[in-house]
């Protein structure tokens, strides 16, 4: 099966190919150029994923060597493409949904002029092309390429419209966070190299090479690594710059959040899941932190009223939980995850993208109300996604919310508990926007009202594949109790994660427990939501929020927080080292050695006079002072 | 005779020669004082040749080396005052002067 070797390099060239027309050409081409070549080479990675896919599915799980990227020394790194069970899931939803993305961004982008047109879609596929070479990287060296290419191409599509200040603040605000978590995951990588000479997965991930690590170490490295996933992956205590994300273009905010970047911490743990369970230090830690995080982030999306800041905190709400399953060792319930919401949170994101869309660019769902009467598709859509991501049984939410939460039974009830909390809240703060944006009245002006319609079909179509993805996506994964031997995704996971069972300690729930668990949140979750619903769908919450609300509304004022102990601190000494060090000392010195060769100059210019005579009397002066020291000094 | 005269003869001499080179202005003067320290430095010369050569016992009429020396010095001291001359009689005819002051103009 060679040319499977032959083909997959095509899967991330092709958007490299696409990013690089797009990029030179973006003044010559016209913008329907641009779209059908941006979108394009993406559907081609798809097909070609789709293939890679099948292929990894008959049993072909390929190590594809190229050329060799370093040799030094006894340290050898092949440039190499991994397809296995795990990068083939991965690659099906950025390319997939990446391509919906794109579709719906030829439509929702059309405003823009031509170069910016062309320059947006370039970022589009250098993303897609950091993303797919992320995954695809059979070591940690490539997918560290791919790491730093998404958060390069995160930094520029937030700062898309750069010349709103605030926006690329928070392009840097981004980009700054994710080189925090990026050091760790280099240092991580250091010490690997250092132990073990190797970087490659499928050597590191053996019982002889990692024998050679001690306890202390494995927990450094997974911890290390850990706080590279919680920068890529908006954990805390590096989330906070997911929500000012919201800066870029709608749909950049989708391919963030739902198919790319944000699951890189995940797809990485994942990858690396045997050190991680080697390491019940670090499996603990991730739990909580990812517990955590899921319950901020659920809080402060309840008194959130820009719709686009209530997903960003539910995304960085679900990614813990996904950390939650990791922690507990529920791989499969992770990447199951990662892949339901991947449909659901694109669905929602570009849903989003339609409702500002026809709002003219408004965010404030106190703006909004009874938009379902005018763009019924968005509406239907977006109802689908609440109910996903809600947990509403049936759903593809549900099924993957539920093996996390059972995963986290099996760990420790309290976990569950916190994490059913959690998935309430999301109820909530998902229906409390739903009723204030579609249901009730319409508050904005009536000129906003007269231009509401239905987006074109470049936005809705992808929103109705998306739909139809978040309801039956969640049946690739039907749990064992449910039906036996009915999880297809996690037999076919089974590869991957088999050695790491073998070490985690089992926790077996009983089928009948499991029935319990399930059937009580979804009791709950059905409570909450109708209690959402009625209760803001006639009366939506507009008035200023006051105690524990404006707590949550301004975000716990963690970025308040951030920015007195952090950011002041260092801006002060920016500050100082600018304008003391900087321009007092080091260019008092730089300055005052100039000056003291002009003054010197100055001084010694009058030596040089021109009269002959005082030349010849300094040469007399100086063999008289000769003789003196030759003849008195010298004895 | 001892030697020490004619070191304190030439010493005098090239004296007289810095001496008036350093204060006067007329350039013929100051070339005479030129001229004076050269031959001051033959003289020595002459003489450290003449006593070397005594002192090594040789016969009073070798020990000429040291005045070869000498008759280049002359040679080139006369090479030299055609040219200064040269060059003070066309300052002469420029300027009317020959104050050596005025060559300080050459600098502007």
């Amino acid at each position: 099966m060679n040319n499977v070797l032959d083909i997959v390099y095509w899967i991330p060239l092709l958007p490299l190919l696409g990013c690089i027309i797009n990029g030179l050409g973006r003044k010559s081409l016209s913008k329907g150029a641009v779209g059908f070549i941006g979108s394009g080479v993406i559907l081609a990675s798809f097909i070609l994923s789709l293939w890679a896919f099948f292929q990894v599915r008959a049993g072909n799980v390929h190590t594809a060597e190229y050329f060799p990227f370093i040799n030094v020394g006894n340290l050898k790194i092949p440039f190499a493409f991994q397809i296995d069970q795990l990068s083939a899931i991965w690659l099906l939803i950025i390319t997939g949904i990446g391509f919906l993305i794109h579709v719906y961004s030829t439509s929702y982008m059309h405003d823009e002029k031509p170069e910016h047109f062309g320059r947006y879609f370039a970022y589009l596929n250098l993303f897609v092309f950091s993303m797919l070479l992320l995954v695809m990287g059979a070591n940690f060296v490539i997918m560290f390429i791919g790491w730093e290419g998404v958060g390069l191409c995160s930094y520029l599509l937030i700062g898309f419209w750069f010349k709103k200040k605030e926006y690329s603040k928070a392009a840097n605000k981004a980009f700054i966070m994710n080189r925090i978590g990026d050091l760790a995951f280099l240092i991580a990588l250091f010490m690997l190299i250092n132990k073990l000479g190797t970087t490659t997965f499928s050597e590191i991930f053996t019982s002889a090479s990692l024998a050679k690590l001690s306890g202390k170490e494995i927990t450094a490295i997974t911890l290390l690594l850990f706080v590279g996933a919680t920068g890529k992956s908006a954990q805390i205590p590096l989330y906070t710059w997911l929500p000012d994300a919201m800066a870029g273009p709608t749909p950049v905010s989708a391919l963030i959040h739902a198919a790319t970047m944000v699951t890189a911490g995940i797809y990485m743990i994942a990858r690396a899941n045997l050190l991680f369970s080697m390491a019940p230090a670090t499996m603990n830690v991730i739990a909580v932190i990812g517990i955590a995080t899921a319950l901020l982030a659920a809080t402060i999306a309840l008194k959130q009223n820009d719709i686009k800041k209530v997903l960003a905190y539910s995304t960085v709400s679900q990614l813990g939980y996904m950390f939650l399953a990791l922690g507990s060792g529920a791989y499969v319930a992770a990447v199951f995850h990662v892949m339901t919401h991947a449909f659901f949170k694109a669905l929602l994101f570009l849903g989003s993208g339609s409702v500002i869309h026809a709002m003219g660019g408004e965010q404030d769902m106190r703006r909004m109300g009874g938009l379902s009467r005018y763009m019924k598709i968005t509406n239907i859509t977006f109802l689908l996604g609440c109910l996903a991501i809600a947990g509403i049984p049936g759903f593809s939410g549900f099924f993957s919310k539920d093996e996390i939460l059972a995963g986290a039974f099996a760990k420790s009830p309290v976990l569950y508990a916190l994490g059913l909390l959690g998935a309430l809240l999301t109820a909530f703060y998902m229906f409390r926007l739903y009723a204030t944006t579609f249901k009730g009245s319409f508050r904005g002006t009536h000129e906003q009202e007269h231009h509401l319609h239905e987006s074109p079909a470049a936005i809705t179509v992808p929103l109705v594949i998306l739909a139809i993805l978040s309801v039956v996506g969640g049946f690739v994964g039907v749990p064992e109790f449910m039906a036996h031997g009915a999880h297809a995704l996690s037999d076919f996971l089974q590869p991957i994660f088999k050695d790491s069972y073998a070490l985690l300690p089992v926790h077996e729930v009983s089928h009948s427990t499991e029935w319990v668990l399930a059937g009580v949140s979804s009791l709950l979750v059905i409570a909450t939501v109708v209690f959402a619903w009625s209760r803001f769908a006639k009366k939506p919450d507009l008035e200023a929020a006051t105690g524990l609300g404006k707590v949550l509304e301004n975000k716990w004022y963690i970025d308040e927080l951030y920015n007195t102990l952090i950011v002041k601190p260092l801006n002060s000494l920016g500050s100082f080292l600018s304008n003391v060090v900087d321009r007092k000392i080091v260019d008092g010195v730089v300055n005052g050695v100039g000056r003291l060769v002009s003054y010197g100059g100055r001084q010694l210019r009058w030596l040089q006079s021109g009269q002959t005579g005082s030349y010849i009397l300094m040469m007399v002066l100086g063999m008289v002072l000769i003789f003196i020291v030759q003849f008195f000094l010298r004895k | 005779m001892p030697i020490n005269y004619y070191i304190t003869l030439a010493l005098c001499l090239f004296a007289i020669g810095v001496v008036g080179v350093l204060t006067r202005r007329n350039a013929i003067i100051v070339f005479m004082c030129v001229e004076l320290m050269l031959n001051s430095v033959n003289l020595l010369l002459v003489a450290f040749s003449k006593m070397h050569h005594i002192a090594k016992g040789a016969a009073a009429t070798a020990g000429t080396d040291g005045q070869l020396f000498v008759f280049f010095i002359m040679v080139v001291a006369a090479a030299e005052v055609s040219v200064g001359l040269a060059i003070i009689v066309m300052m002469y005819r420029n300027v009317h002067s020959i104050n050596i002051n005025f060559l300080n103009r050459l600098k502007h």
